[in-house]
């Protein structure tokens, strides 16, 4: 591997820490996140890696008590995410999400992907129609959906629910898409599918995900990053990680003799 | 590992210690519950039986009288009626939106504290003291006089606090990842209790709503401190109807009308001397009580039918 062929970054933590009330859950975090790459983040439970991932799109600032110090960074057009002056909206207007657990709205499937466009205030019809098309074949779902788009997202399988909060995120075109540990819930059909579509979205999006499952870490990310007590221990490109860490905890933790 | 070693014969004579508890706590269980139900029955089954003679259209469509038998609860339960109407128009708004400011919006400090506390408080608060309160402010110093107005506002002082603290629980019941889900793609506070909280809270505030309305029907002490009329033999008049030569009705003059509701004219025929009144209170009775019960029947049903598509 060279140096010289070093993609672009879309975003970088610099000097992040990040504080539950007093209690400090991310110290002082440097990293980057390249472009249309997976990022990956592991560690052991509590590590503070979905913490950090929710640092991206502001999801702390829904609740009281949280406090964010340092900077997140977002190219091109360099914007400190983290900044009280930007509004936690315009970040998840550019950074979608993925959460843990399935969680599409009790609506139909059609109304779950429009959402993110009706919030912007996209009302024509045909747009619409266009643009959750779109979006449901970016998530590898609307061959399995396309005849019954008004039926409730809840009557579909957990995978396939999966998929839909992916189209959600897709529809509005995000920068950067965050997921947080999206195959726990699933069985390993429905992650092998999801994996095989992280891979095919990097080519338009860049992905930053967080799992518990190193294997999974390996066979989809570029990057890999291993967190631990808040802190980031080691980042690196993936196989270079799991083939020769630099140090040792990140080796213990690999290896399995710790974590 | 150690075992305990049980003979078959002890584990079953556990077993059956065991069930006889079991069985004994079902007994009282049954029989405790069959006294619930067998006093609500011979009240209902009472008032039936006394009231039966009366209950019939013309009791449904006569004014209040002097002679027993031709007294009727016409103008009662379409007071009630009107009453409640304007009772859920102020009292929904107001406490939904109360409701959804309080979990969605209200910073946790010391004043959404005290604010709480007192909620909590006026959900106590003798119904008298409602009827106290709205004497002083909406009869006279509002100057809406003796009106179903009043009386409406009155009770949805009275409910206020049912709605809100019905909405605040439906919208608790919501999970946090759905308001998160709504919030990650870029929604505005508002954009997701637009299209998520406030749908989604629905069937649980609707079903505060009528649970407050079906105990605000059966007030009568707030109702006569207002100073509710107990014999009135008109209607309020209905939008656009002649009143007089030549006057019209404007769509709202009902709001203004003098009125009487169902407890009140009960408690008027309970105490007339006239033993014959009896009948018509025991028969007004069991309407009432049947108001209340379908109530409470549309909002199981209305419960479950918006429940059935709201699933997570």
């Amino acid at each position: 591997m060279q140096i010289h062929d070093q993609p672009a970054l879309k975003a970088e933590a610099r000097n992040l820490n990040f504080f539950y009330g007093e209690a400090k859950a991310l110290k002082n975090i440097n990293m980057p996140i390249y472009d249309k790459k997976v990022t990956a983040l592991i560690g052991p439970s509590g590590c503070g890696k979905s913490t950090y991932l929710r640092s991206f799109n502001r999801m702390h600032d829904l609740y009281p008590g949280n406090r964010y110090e340092g900077e997140i960074r977002f190219y091109p057009d360099n914007t400190n995410l983290l900044s009280p002056e930007v509004d936690p909206i315009e970040v998840r207007m550019r950074v979608g999400m993925v959460f843990q657990k399935p969680n599409p709205f009790p609506k139909s499937i059609y109304e779950n992907v429009a959402y993110g466009l009706r919030v912007r205030g996209e009302n024509n019809k045909r747009v619409l129609d266009d643009k959750v098309e779109q979006a449901l074949k970016g998530g590898a779902l609307w061959d399995e959906v396309k005849d019954r788009l008004n039926e409730l997202a809840s009557n579909l399988s957990g995978g396939q629910q999966q998929r839909l909060c992916i189209a959600r995120a897709l529809a509005t075109d995000p920068e950067l898409l965050l997921f947080d540990e999206p195959t726990s819930a699933l069985d390993p059909i429905a992650t092998g599918a999801i994996e095989e579509l992280v891979h095919e979205l990097k080519k338009r999006v860049t992905i930053l995900i967080v799992t518990h499952n190193m294997q999974q870490a390996a066979r989809v990310s570029d990057y890999t990053a291993y967190m631990y007590l808040g802190e980031m221990i080691e980042f690196g490109k993936t196989d270079e990680i799991f083939i020769k860490p630099n140090d040792k905890r990140t080796e213990d933790y690999i290896t399995g003799r710790m974590g | 590992m150690q075992h305990s070693t049980l003979t078959a014969e002890q584990v079953r004579a556990l077993i059956a210690k065991g069930k006889l508890k079991d069985t004994l706590f079902q007994a009282l269980g049954i029989f405790f519950l069959g006294i619930g139900l067998i006093v609500i029955f011979l009240l209902v089954g009472d008032m039936v039986m006394r009231g039966a003679e009366r209950l019939n259209l013309d009791f449904f469509m006569n004014f209040a009288s002097r002679r027993a038998a031709n007294a009727g609860i016409l103008s009662a339960w379409v007071g009630s009626l009107l009453v409640m109407t304007v009772t859920a128009f102020a009292a929904v708004p107001l406490g939904v939106a109360a409701g959804v400011y309080l979990e969605e919006y209200a910073k946790r400090n010391w004043v959404t504290e005290i604010i709480e506390i007192n909620i909590t408080n006026l959900a106590a608060v003798p119904s008298i003291v409602y009827g106290l309160l709205s004497l002083g402010i909406f009869v006279y110093a509002f100057g809406f006089g003796q009106s179903i107005l009043t009386a409406g506002l009155t009770l949805a002082l009275l409910i206020l606090p049912i709605v809100i603290v019905s909405t605040r629980e439906a919208i608790r019941a919501i999970p946090a990842m759905i308001r998160e889900g709504s919030m990650a793609v870029g929604a505005t506070r508002w954009q997701t209790c637009r299209y998520h909280i406030i749908p989604y809270a629905m069937p649980g505030i609707l079903t505060g709503v009528i649970i407050g309305l079906a105990r605000a029907i059966g007030e009568t002490a707030p109702i006569i401190t207002i100073g509710a009329l107990t014999f009135i033999a008109f209607l309020p008049p209905a939008p656009f109807t002649e009143v007089s030569a030549g006057v019209n009705a404007g769509l709202f003059d009902w709001l203004m009308s003098p009125f009487t509701v169902m407890p009140i004219q009960i408690f008027n025929w309970t105490s007339r001397p006239d033993p014959a009144f009896e009948i018509n209170a025991a028969a007004a009775g069991f309407v009432l009580m049947v108001m209340v019960l379908s109530m409470n029947g549309i909002a199981i049903w209305l419960r479950y039918k918006m429940r059935k598509n709201i699933k997570w």
